[in-house]
């Protein structure tokens, strides 16, 4: 036991008004009983979460340097990818397995110990983990935990809203509770989507939901309607071609409405309300509400001081409130990359070189980064932004005159459809081998 | 892309780390490995219509990124990220890429156009994509174990005149129908890129 029981009853003290509602079903760790999970002899890096960048950074500083144990935390034994979920949510792809990856080859491969477990707290002066497992002692702690919900900001929405209006923006479950619910609406229904203002996972994400659904409501419910409900004052990724496909494809199925951010829910009558007046009433709500760092972020102190997302070292994605605790993916602001999956890849093979570095007496390296991220537009169309990054005086900046997004005459979406069925395959396979 | 690392200023109040002062200018590795998001980590893609970078020839990268970055080899996402990239950049880029270890995955080929391809490729193709496309001779990219899908959008892109041939490459291919150009695209799939002879 690394953690004697004062300190650790503090760092459960400091996590006040977060319910550890995760842990439910796995040993309780309140206690103090639980010891360390393994002892730590060596040097250890240790990641949290095994989404797009946890497991890209686990094995990236065991490629780096095969000298530094890794131990990869992560709550479940598969991780199913957003990206893409929603072809399956729009009934486009039979079910999830071209979407869920598991950790047994990654693990064997390059030598990361998999922990299964939920991590409940952070302790950054005695540099220890602890889990509902027990603790890990680490010397450099990754931590890539994703998004949570700011749902108290949200009047009416409780414990089981997400079971009758399903946000569907972490997917597995949830993506099933939305595609089981279109597929059961009649025709003739409404479908209601609701995004919350900037910055959120995945920007053109709602967008790319609202076309697809759409081509399934044209394929199969010709005489549905789909309302998407923006909390923004305007579209906010890839407009001209989303505008277009709305347009071209989609007229009199496809209403988008502006500057509607939603304050209030009633799961009950499945209704949202727009600035605590203005109903809005569906046969399927899918409210996608506002976000925040996920939950052992803002638990560990790493928010910055609008208490959502944790700022970082844009060179080592250290956190610039805690030593030796490094932020990458949706969680972190990392200046002009998007929250999406590829932002995350890049960022934990930046934090991944120079964690190694720093931990060998190395000068850090800078970053350069890339995004790349496809949206489906119809059933066999696609479209794509891309961009690199770099940093210039402290902040991560696009390459100027570099990146951009697919061409709006639509000449490249077929071909593009199959490129991003063919990056789905490669990020999803760095990720798992 | 920048050129000096400079400190930056610190937010007010309660930051407790010191800011890194120093940093390096991006190494090769650090160019090359946000490629794999795409492309597959060091260069293996496990994408179907995205091509292998692991091993391939250094002149051939060099010269598919500048004709993207000049927006003269057709493109989607390609022709926006070359642009982001120095021309040194890309050559570190490329020697990193020339320096990983080959890696195919398996993949379906019609055996009877593989066979077909073969001998095709040694009239048309075998001068510059030299031993049954393992090797390479001046700018002409390895081709064994290259991705079908992936040979065949550049067989077709050839063919429909959106993508440029050097003169050489323009005189054998003129002869081939775009079916027999699909032949040698199984051919070049069929093998694996490292285990030729």
């Amino acid at each position: 036991m690394t953690l004697d029981r004062r300190s650790f009853i503090r760092i459960l003290g400091g996590a006040s008004g977060v319910a550890l509602a995760g842990c439910a079903g796995v040993p309780a760790v309140s206690s103090g009983s639980a010891g360390e999970i393994m002892a730590k002899s060596g040097r250890r890096v240790v990641v949290v979460g095994g989404g797009f960048g946890g497991t890209i950074a686990a094995k990236y500083v065991r490629m780096l340097d095969p000298t530094i144990e890794v131990v990869l935390i992560e709550r479940n034994k598969t991780h199913v990818s957003c990206p893409f979920s929603n072809f399956y949510i729009a009934g486009l792809m039979p079910d999830m397995t071209a979407l869920t990856i598991s950790y047994d080859k990654l693990a064997a491969n390059h030598g990361i110990k998999m922990v299964y477990a939920e991590v409940t707290a952070i302790d950054p002066t005695g540099k220890t983990v602890v889990t509902s497992a027990g603790t890990l002692k680490y010397d450099h702690l990754i931590v890539s935990p994703g998004i949570d919900f700011r749902t108290e900001e949200v009047e009416g929405y409780g414990a089981d809203t997400a079971n009758v209006i399903p946000h569907a923006w972490k997917a597995g479950e949830q993506s099933t509770l939305l595609r089981n619910q279109l597929q059961a609406m009649p025709d003739g229904g409404k479908v209601i989507i609701s995004m919350p203002l900037t910055p959120y996972r995945c920007p053109p994400g709602p967008y790319e939901r609202s076309c697809l659904i759409a081509q399934y409501l044209k394929t199969h419910k010709p005489k549905s309607k789909l309302v998407l409900l923006d909390a923004n004052p305007d579209v906010v990724s890839k407009k001209p071609l989303f505008t277009k496909a709305w347009n071209e494809y989609y007229k009199g199925i496809v209403e988008y409405v502006p500057g509607k951010k939603v304050t209030g829910v009633d799961a009950g009558k499945k209704t949202l309300v727009v600035e605590g007046i203005e109903e809005h009433k569906g046969d399927v709500v899918n409210f996608i509400p506002p976000q925040r760092a996920g939950a052992i972020a803002v638990k560990a102190d790493l928010v910055g001081e609008d208490k959502k997302w944790c700022p970082v070292n844009p060179v080592t994605f250290e956190s610039t409130r805690q030593k030796f605790i490094h932020v990458v993916g949706d969680a972190c602001v990392a200046g002009a990359m998007p929250k999406s999956g590829y932002s995350a890849n890049s960022q934990a093979k930046v934090c991944a070189t120079n964690v190694v570095a720093m931990m060998n007496g190395k000068e850090p390296v800078e970053l350069s980064g890339i995004n790349v991220c496809y949206s489906g537009i119809t059933d066999h169309q696609s479209v794509s932004i891309a961009a690199v990054y770099t940093v210039t005086e402290g902040k991560i900046i696009a390459v100027p005159n570099s990146g951009g997004i697919s061409p709006t005459d639509f000449s490249m979406t077929e071909l593009e459809h199959i490129y991003g069925e063919s990056w789905l395959r490669n990020i999803l396979t760095e990720m798992s081998t | 892309m920048t050129t000096n690392f400079m400190p930056w200023v610190l937010a007010a109040g309660a930051l407790a780390v010191a800011p890194v002062t120093h940093a390096a200018p991006p190494t090769p590795a650090m160019l090359a490995n946000p490629c794999g998001g795409c492309h597959g980590t060091n260069g293996a893609s496990a994408g179907l219509a995205t091509p292998n970078l692991a091993g391939q020839s250094k002149k051939a990268f060099v010269e598919s990124m500048k004709e993207f970055k000049a927006g003269t080899r057709p493109a989607t996402v390609m022709g926006r990220l070359a642009k982001g990239y120095s021309d040194e950049e890309i050559t570190a880029m490329a020697d990193f890429f020339a320096a990983q270890k080959p890696h195919s995955y398996d993949q379906v080929v019609d055996a009877k156009k593989a066979d077909k391809g073969a001998l095709l490729q040694e009239k048309h193709c075998a001068r510059c994509h030299v031993d049954d496309g393992q090797d390479f001779k001046d700018d002409a990219p390895i081709m064994a174990g290259q991705w079908l899908k992936y040979l065949q959008i550049q067989m077709d892109e050839y063919k429909s005149g959106k993508r440029k041939m050097s003169e050489k490459m323009a005189e054998k291919v003129k002869p081939l129908s775009l079916d027999d150009m699909d032949a040698i695209a199984h051919f070049y799939a069929s093998e694996k890129q490292g285990e030729g002879k």
